[in-house]
């Protein structure tokens, strides 16, 4: 079976417009929930988010494509510029027959739906602009990257809510792994903070109206996030030969189904899905030092997901890191995953584990080590990444250093 | 009070399933066979029927100013809702 390793990385949210700023944040436990800055806040009753802010889309895009790109399509391709040229690769010919992206998204072009449906009910409208079906579907950020990169190869968009980008980059490393591509974009994008992407969430009663606190006596629920983070995958030959820089290793992947409730988790699909990742990843449970929380800041989710790591690695869960990075950056739903990673890499490539901030009491049911409010250091060889979704499907990627 | 606990165990009723009968004041809505999915569904039902805002956080419902505890405090604290 063929390696798969990362050679470029890039993001947009709201702790930096790019990795290293992202990262740096990360490093200094940075927060970037705020006030929620867009139309008609006021008639909200969870009006914080971490929002991208000072975002100025004429700034990086021309009037023709504004017309086509949704919000979350403009931080795909700005995380994928980022990533690609990182990555140092020109895609020829050759090349692009053999590439391709999947990506990750939950609402796809929810900013679109948004003011063209307030356009047509709110405003009595009954014409909208031409291309408000390319500019909302799911797949137009995928198909963007497509065509911006001339990748010819698979391409497509994977949507299971919270964990979209998880999904989205286990199937990247399943097509380079099969030989059906050598080289893949990857990752997630969203943009759901317009009024009714929070004015739904709002509905489920699950959304803090302070901040994010995984893991902590004191929480208060979830707070939505927004931005891209873009990945490279390549296949490991053509990556040494042309004498790339690793990132890392995306050793291995799995995904499970709770087949139980529509929006509380199972500690079982959890489990199913962190030990499917280390057999895939042919993983011991004690090279794993740190693991990437899906953590969201919820009661349903942080006391089963402490419950399953507990469970799955037994005595090593008590030596190991575990962090939720939602409480810097929220919670980017189907980008989250994407999002995620970045703490992941800095882990596996400077030995800096990410922060949960917010943090202030210890939890009882979440007595694993959260690596509180400040970054560590330490020697991270091999992380895993989880994402649990509404919809009870999870996915788990088992991640070396190269 | 009396308007209010008809309208709270109908509600309550409807959600479980249940003939409006069936619903008495010292029950749980846990007893009723309401899970939390439930509750956030009922108070949303709550909120429409009688025009008002429910503070309650599915997070910390103990710590709610909202007392889901039995049928009986639900009923009085909407009743405290609605005097404003």
């Amino acid at each position: 079976m063929k390696r798969v390793v990362i050679t470029g990385a890039g993001t947009v949210n709201a702790l930096g417009m790019d990795v290293p700023t992202t990262q740096e944040a990360m490093r200094a436990g940075r927060c970037a929930i705020g006030e929620l800055d867009i139309r008609d806040a006021d008639r909200l009753a969870i009006r914080i988010g971490a929002q991208v802010r000072g975002y100025d889309e004429a700034a990086h895009f021309n009037r023709q494509q504004i017309v086509l790109f949704d919000r979350y399509t403009q931080f795909a391709l700005l995380a994928a510029a980022e990533a690609v040229a990182q990555s140092g690769l020109t895609f020829g010919d050759d090349l692009a027959a053999r590439s391709g992206v999947v990506l990750g998204t939950s609402g796809g072009g929810l900013n679109t739906q948004d003011e063209n449906y307030r356009a047509v009910y709110q405003e009595g409208k009954n014409r909208v602009h031409p291309f408000v079906v390319p500019r909302l579907m799911n797949n137009a950020a995928a198909a963007h990257l497509s065509m911006e990169w001339n990748l010819r190869g698979p391409s497509f968009t994977v949507a299971t809510a919270c964990a979209s980008s998880n999904h989205a980059i286990g199937q990247a490393m399943a097509l380079i792994r099969a030989g059906q591509a050598d080289v893949m974009l990857t990752g997630g994008s969203e943009a759901m903070l317009c009024f009714g992407g929070v004015k739904a969430w709002e509905g489920l009663r699950v959304m803090s109206r302070d901040t994010c606190r995984p893991f902590c006596a004191t929480r208060s629920g979830m707070v939505q996030g927004e931005g891209a983070g873009i990945f490279v995958l390549e296949e490991y030959d053509h990556a040494r030969k042309r004498g790339a820089d690793m990132l890392a290793e995306v050793a291995g992947c799995a995904m499970t189904s709770d087949a139980s409730d529509i929006v509380m988790p199972s500690r079982q699909g959890a489990e199913r899905a962190m030990e499917g990742a280390l057999r895939d990843a042919g993983m011991a449970r004690d090279e794993v030092a740190y693991i990437n929380a899906h953590g969201t800041g919820t009661a349903a989710n942080d006391k089963t997901e402490c419950a399953a790591v507990a469970h799955v690695f037994g005595p090593q869960a008590d030596r190991l890191m575990i962090s939720s990075t939602k409480s810097m950056h929220g919670h980017c739903i189907g980008g989250t995953g994407a999002i995620e990673l970045l703490a992941c890499l800095m882990a596996l490539r400077e030995g800096v584990v990410a922060p949960t901030v917010n943090w202030q009491e210890r939890d009882p049911d979440c007595a694993l080590d959260i690596v509180p409010n400040e970054a560590r250091r330490a020697r991270i060889s091999a992380c895993l990444s989880n994402a649990f979704a509404f919809g009870g499907m999870n996915a788990v990627l088992a991640l070396r250093a190269v | 009070m009396d308007d209010t606990r008809t309208r709270v165990h109908a509600i309550l009723a409807e959600q479980a399933m249940i003939p409006v009968e069936e619903v008495s004041d010292d029950q749980s809505l846990q007893d009723l066979g309401i899970d939390s999915m439930g509750v956030v569904e009922v108070i949303f039902a709550i909120e429409e029927a009688f025009d008002i805002q429910v503070p309650f956080n599915a997070n910390q419902p103990d710590r709610s100013d909202f007392d889901i505890s039995t049928v009986g405090t639900v009923v009085e604290a909407v009743d405290r809702l609605r005097a404003g």
